[in-house]
């Protein structure tokens, strides 16, 4: 394979990023001698115009028909300098990244040993480029379809864009309705704009979208198949009412005799087992929760078919599995409130007037469990003294989350002000450590909080909760005045840190993206490629990719969606060709590789007796190639004399 | 003489490890510069045979870094990888080289200071070992 060759080595100074570390001349000088090197050069910011002029001028001027670049990673680069070569009539497949900065100059400290480092990655790299052959990208086909997966605000107004551009979605949520938390809240902040008002004919828009396919009360269960093509498998659960046929007249919920915690209120009402979860819910129609109803085989109670006059209940109705074919994937799962159970020390879920923020927004809302009238859960009295605590779970590395839930200073100013709109002559207290009230009319917003509304913000954190005389005692301090603090609330509110919602990191494995330290997902660069997870095709919106309030969720869900449109845009895709390939006189046909590939990619030649590759369904993993025990599966441009060459040159001189 | 100075290859996987290795790198941790990276495509790339030959070669140790079981970029690459190194671990007992010169862990994008730990530890591990010393013909060296 490796011919005479003509290689051009380029090494970046990156300011002193590289060059501060690394001595870049020295690893020039050092490549100049290497075999088939005729050019090494240096050069402070090769990613510069000047500098990748530099590398054009010299294919030309020294007639290269390799090139290999010294500098960053190749996630940023590699297609900049690809280009590049492509422009000075080079194959872009002649030109690769010897990753010196991440992986060498920003890792080690002494200049010498760097050096040495810096000298052997590239002299791996002029190796493998030595090796390559050019290529040419593979085009596949799309399936202009979209999934998207969670039916918050955020995978809505994804849904939106995408089918208002024209294009079929696909909307699976996992409860009976969509809406997420969003629909839960009262007002939002800083106008104080009425969520549910908001946001429901948005809800009403996706319910009666022609390109929307809604389906609720489903989650996604396998998928397979790769950008441009996915393949989803999709379980409805049954509902056992037909949306269609249901007149909303409620005389199953009636009469069902099983009442169990309202999730929608959180926990503050309670629910029948046949129910609407609220009464905007879409779709508009009632669903019976199995796990709850006394039983159905064999029917145990019957009571809510006996009553429904237009026989919309069918008990015998089952799951279904549904196949769909998409080419984009938006993910936007959201957030679950951080487990009650993990905030014991606050008396939460013991002491009756300790609440989430949630259940707050619940008791203000005009269509919660007091129809907005501000009553605490233990006697219904209008509560006098509230006392809200931020952070709880959020920037406590040592027990809790040591990330900022980011949302929390906003909705507790929310809280508090709103507190004070219903009940003016009552008190509002709030512990915090710091306010982040970035954002547009954020600071304001906080500032009318105290100014306007009166509420008293104590900075300092909480030591203990608990219940004497009717009260709830809270004990705190004021770090500003050094002072102990003991407040005689009638209600405590625990601004709860979000975290991602439950079942994120099972569905992570389902679509083989990949999760950070704290279970959100992760993006494919967290300055530059926000909206775009690992895995080309797969987009991320709203919560499930950090916390952020509604106006974030909303900008980073129509950022994917506008990636997917631009996506849909064109026919075909490129399909990267660093693909397996088969010599046909070494295969012995012994079909080792077949079970290997993951995506079906190799099939055996009844004809010819060899195995030979589908390089549209092949990603190029390279799993194959290691299998096969003649040698005759090779990856493009990762050969196996390609990667014994590069072990050869880093451990030259050793044996 | 210079304090032994073990050489180590790492074949690090695209999507995973060698992402991990850049947020090291991002994050500018440090740590010891004996493991040079060949990135591949994915941790079942490496074939067993690169493995022996890197420690033909003059490896002292190898390491190789996949994504964590379940979060393989090619659904169960790194199955297949786990699969051939716990073989490949007991042939070399028998080739004698110590297995334990060969490394395979899950380091993820977000594991920066995971492969930090890693390298660092590997490294001190294998320095504590000693060269590897291989006989003329392949057959086991003295002292392991």
């Amino acid at each position: 394979m490796k011919n005479k060759k003509r290689t051009g080595v380029f090494v970046c100074h990156c300011g002193i990023n590289i060059a501060g570390t690394v001595d870049v001349k020295k690893v020039a000088e050092e490549l100049a001698k290497h075999e088939g090197v005729v050019l090494a050069t240096d050069y402070v910011y090769m990613c510069s115009d000047p500098g990748q002029k530099l590398i054009i001028e010299s294919i030309k001027e020294k007639d290269l028909d390799s090139v290999v670049v010294a500098c960053c990673s190749p996630t940023l680069h590699e297609s900049t300098f690809r280009k590049a070569t492509n422009m000075a009539g080079l194959n872009p497949y002649q030109c690769e990244i010897a990753n010196i900065r991440e992986q060498c100059s920003w890792v080690h400290k002494e200049k010498s040993k760097a050096t040495a480092k810096a000298i052997k990655i590239a002299k791996s790299i002029v190796e493998k480029v030595q090796r390559n052959t050019p290529l040419e990208p593979i085009s596949v086909p799309i399936t202009k379809r979209a999934l998207v997966i969670g039916g918050g605000i955020s995978g809505i107004q994804a849904a939106l864009d995408i089918a208002n551009g024209g294009y079929e979605v696909i909307l699976v949520e996992r409860s009976p309705s969509i809406g997420g938390h969003m629909i839960q809240l009262s007002e939002t902040f800083p106008t104080l704009d009425c969520s549910q008002c908001i946001l429901t004919p948005k809800m009403v828009e996706v319910s009666k979208h022609p390109n929307i396919k809604l389906m609720t009360y489903s989650e996604v269960q396998e998928i397979s198949g790769f950008v441009g093509n996915f393949k989803v498998k999709i379980r409805k659960k049954p509902t056992y009412v037909d949306p269609d046929a249901c007149t909303m007249c409620g005389e199953c919920s009636e009469v069902c005799p099983v009442v169990v915690p309202n999730e929608f209120d959180l926990g503050l009402t309670g629910r029948k087992a046949i129910y609407i979860p609220f009464p905007q819910a879409i779709p508009a129609s009632y669903t019976l929760d199995s796990a709850h109803c006394p039983g159905l085989v064999p029917i145990a109670c019957g009571k809510c078919i006996d009553v429904c006059e237009p026989k919309a209940i069918n008990y015998d109705m089952p799951p279904q599995i549904i196949e769909e074919e998409v080419g984009a994937i938006v993910v936007a799962t959201g957030y679950d409130l951080y487990e009650k159970e993990r905030m014991a020390e606050y008396g939460y879920g013991k002491i009756p007037d300790v609440l989430d923020g949630l259940q707050f927004e619940r008791l203000l809302s005009a269509s919660g469990p007091t129809k907005g009238e501000v009553l605490r859960p233990s006697d219904h009295r209008v509560p006098k003294e509230v006392v809200f605590i931020q952070c709880c779970g959020s920037r406590d590395p040592e027990l809790h989350n040591a990330y900022c839930s980011k949302i929390c200073c906003m909705y507790t100013a929310k809280h508090a002000m709103l507190y004070k709109h219903h009940v003016p002559d009552g008190q509002a207290y709030v512990f915090y450590i710091d306010i982040r009230s970035g954002g547009k009319g954020y600071e304001e917003f906080v500032q009318r909080a105290t100014e306007e509304d009166g509420v008293v913000y104590l900075r300092g954190k909480v030591s203990k909760i608990f219940q004497e005389n009717g009260k709830v005692i809270v004990w705190g301090v004021d770090t500003l005045s050094g002072k102990d603090i003991q407040i005689e609330a009638d209600l405590v509110v625990l601004a709860m840190a979000i975290r991602p919602s439950q079942g994120a990191r099972e569905l992570a494995k389902v679509l083989k993206i990949s999760i950070d330290k704290d279970g959100f997902f992760s993006e494919a660069h967290p300055k530059l490629r926000p909206v775009e997870s690992m895995v080309s095709g797969m987009f991320l919106a709203g919560v499930a990719q950090g916390p952020k309030d509604i106006p974030e969720t909303v900008a980073q869900a129509s950022g994917a969606a506008s990636k997917v449109l631009a996506m849909f845009s064109s026919d075909e895709l490129s399909h990267d060709p660093i693909v397996a390939e088969v010599d046909e006189d070494l295969c012995c046909g012994c079909k080792i590789c077949i079970p290997q590939c993951p995506y079906e990619a190799r099939i055996f030649d009844e004809q010819k007796k060899v195995v030979i590759v589908n390089e549209v369904l092949c990603e190029g993993c390279g799993a194959c190639i290691a299998a096969c025990p003649s040698g005759a599966a090779q990856q493009r441009n990762f050969t196996d004399e390609q990667i014994l060459s590069m072990v050869d040159i880093i451990l030259e001189g050793e044996r | 003489m210079a304090e032994f100075e073990p050489k180590i290859i790492c074949f690090a996987c695209n999507w995973c490890t060698s992402a991990g290795a850049d947020l090291a790198g991002t994050s500018r941790m440090e740590y010891q510069p004996n493991g040079v990276i060949i990135r591949v495509m994915c941790s079942s790339r490496v074939d067993p045979q690169h493995v022996l030959w890197a420690f033909k070669k003059g490896a002292d140790g190898v390491f190789i870094g996949g994504c964590h079981p379940g979060d393989c970029h090619y659904q169960d690459g790194n199955y297949k990888t786990l699969r051939r190194i716990k073989l490949l671990k007991k042939l070399l007992g028998d080739l004698g080289i110590n297995p334990d010169r060969l490394r395979l862990e899950w380091v993820s994008a977000a594991e920066g200071k995971k492969f930090v730990n890693v390298m660092n530890e590997f490294t001190d591990y294998i320095r504590k070992l000693g060269r590897l010393e291989l006989s003329e013909n392949g057959g086991p060296p003295s002292g392991e």
